[in-house]
């Protein structure tokens, strides 16, 4: 019988023919930790009589949940961080280079056909380079930098077709919402899930990663897709390195196949406190906000900064609104200078903060006061998600993002765009 | 493992930013500490209404969201003896397991707020003490009761040098 990409790629890091629910012992190719889940994982290798790393070559822990460091506590664990690395010999990015969801692929080290374990749950972003990347806790992280191992079951798989293209001032983050939308945010539990179809095929990379990154919003372990000739232009930006692809055979088994036609998606909106909560925007256009953010793992890449300001050029930000704009990484911050994109945002009246996880995670750079409304282009809209229990988060894409602080309350961006 | 105690009942999708929210996991690794705070945004009291060996009992998909291993190690320094849900979000279940926190997927629609309940792990039995009946678990795959016998992930590498699965 034929495999999916995952039990593929399990097979060959097992050494074993695997399928769906065995479990096996595999190697890992790379592994990340950020600063909220690394100093358990230092704690845990301790715990378990670790020396030294299995390949600090194969290692990156990144400093971006709280960055720079917002008090003496979050100081104290970076500096644990810090320690570690240069102890064992890992490479760290520290304060300012970026969110480990875009520093990790730009490293060039994760490419098709590579199996990733990180301390963070997005982890599942590598996916849009054909890798099966999947988020862990402190203690797997652990058993990884000892022993480059990791134990795992091989998921059974559901597949997304997606026919048709996206329309104009319609984006991945509107697809993947509507996906989340309608299978819930348990949908893919204990699940691998594929994405295939025309409508990924025509997507640029950065807009493959905003699907990949909320696979875990379905409750899926990866968000996997097929490597194509943008994958490769894209690597190839960052590496010489060669990978070899990992496509799924046409008679792989799967849990479900679920076929759906973009070409009349409209933009989507998930609405406060659950991911799964979504609707077309048309249904919540007209909320104030008080907050629009702009960033995160999910869209802090070039293409979205370029979006928003596309919209948002020559134009003034409603005086109601806080916009905050976190590029993704260091690279994308600079290249976002020189061409301009910032200076348009800037102009308009952003607060651009340093490239990280912004004001996403609640720590910093942004706490909603209570009971305001924030659209944020982030992936979470948790209850307190931000740092406030009262506040309402609502999610959108980076258009909808750059049209609602304009007007100050949520609004199709299609009105902006010619 | 046999444990007894009172029921505090959640609705599904209890996520991990509910057990232990963001704004505190990121200072410290003092675990008693985060334990006063445990699912303080769904209830602000919630701490100070744990006896010790009470059970959380949740819906599906419990322990949604982040990676984060500060919410399995919260609950169980806030005092908790397990947790019982229909279904666990599978990055929550492994952390569980690896840190020691007994994890029960059972149909919880049969377990009303503060029940008295008698779980045994190995057996995979819950017996609810206040309605006098009997409600089958799922029982853990033979690699995590290797790992949860040895006393988490840890003590296992400890003991064996690395994986002996």
């Amino acid at each position: 019988m034929g495999q999916t990409i995952i039990e593929k790629i399990l097979s060959q890091h097992s050494g074993q023919n695997t399928s769906a629910n065995d479990i096996v012992v595999a190697r890992v190719d790379f592994i990340m930790g950020q600063d909220g889940t690394s100093p358990l994982a230092i704690r845990a290798f301790e715990n378990m009589d670790g020396k030294e790393v299995f390949d600090p070559q194969k290692i990156a822990l990144v400093i971006d949940h709280s960055s720079p460091s917002p008090n003496d506590g979050v100081s104290g664990l970076h500096k644990l961080m810090r320690e570690f690395a240069r102890s064992k010999g890992v490479h760290l990015y520290d304060i300012g280079e970026g969110v480990c969801h875009q520093v990790v692929p730009e490293s060039g080290k994760v490419g098709p056909g590579c199996l990733v374990i990180g301390a963070d749950s997005h982890t599942c972003t590598y996916g849009a380079l054909n890798a099966f990347s999947t988020g862990v806790g402190s203690t797997d992280l652990a058993g990884g930098l000892i022993s480059g191992k990791m134990w795992f079951k091989v998921p059974e798989t559901i597949k997304f077709v997606c026919h048709g293209e996206l329309p104009k001032g319609v984006y991945s983050k509107d697809l993947i919402l509507h996906l989340i939308g309608d299978v819930t945010a348990d949908g893919a539990t204990y699940k691998a899930v594929e994405f295939t179809g025309q409508a990924i095929d025509t997507l640029s990379m950065d807009a493959r990663f905003t699907i990949s990154n909320m696979a875990i919003e379905m409750g899926a372990k990866a968000g996997l897709m097929e490597a194509d000739e943008k994958t490769f232009s894209w690597l190839a930006r960052f590496t010489d390195k060669q990978f070899e692809p990992v496509k799924a055979d046409p008679d792989a088994s799967y849990a479900d196949i679920r076929e759906y036609d973009v070409s009349g998606l409209e933009p989507q909106i998930a609405k406060p406190h659950t991911v799964d909560n979504v609707s077309p925007l048309s249904e919540v256009a007209g909320t104030p906000v008080q907050q629009a953010v702009l960033g995160t793992c999910t869209n802090g890449r070039l293409e979205d900064l370029r979006i928003a300001a596309s919209i948002i050029k020559g134009r003034k930000i409603n005086p109601d609104v806080r916009f905050i704009v976190a590029p993704a990484s260091k690279t994308i911050y600079l290249e976002a200078m020189r061409d301009g994109t910032l200076q348009a945002l800037v102009e308009a009246g952003a607060a651009v903060v340093t490239p990280g996880c912004g004001p996403c995670v609640g720590t910093h750079n942004g706490v909603p006061s209570d009971g305001e409304n924030v659209i944020s282009t982030a992936n979470r809209n948790f209850k307190g998600r931000m740092g406030n229990s009262n506040a309402f988060i609502y999610l959108g894409s980076p258009a909808t993002v750059a049209a609602s602080a304009l007007t100050g309350e949520i609004t199709d961006p299609r009105e902006f765009i010619k | 493992m046999k444990f007894e105690g009172k029921t505090h009942k959640f609705g599904n999708d209890v996520n991990t930013d509910y057990i232990i929210s963001g704004k505190y996991k990121f200072k410290t690794l003092d675990m008693r500490e985060l334990a006063k705070h445990v699912m303080e945004d769904l209830d602000p009291d919630f701490y100070s209404k744990i006896s010790k060996g009470d059970f959380i009992v949740g819906g599906s998909n419990f322990g949604c969201g982040s990676s984060r291993e500060q919410a399995p190690l919260a609950i169980k320094y806030a005092d908790i003896s397990a947790v019982l849900a229909k279904s666990f979000a599978r990055i929550f279940y492994r952390n569980a397991i690896n840190t020691g926190l007994p994890v029960v997927e059972c149909d919880t629609d049969l377990i009303d707020p503060g029940d008295e309940l008698e779980v045994d792990l190995a057996g995979g039995t819950v017996i609810n003490k206040t309605k006098g009946t009997s409600i089958p678990a799922k029982p853990l795959p033979p690699v995590m009761i290797k790992i949860l016998n040895d006393g988490g992930l840890a003590p296992h590498f400890r003991k064996h040098g690395g994986f002996n699965l």
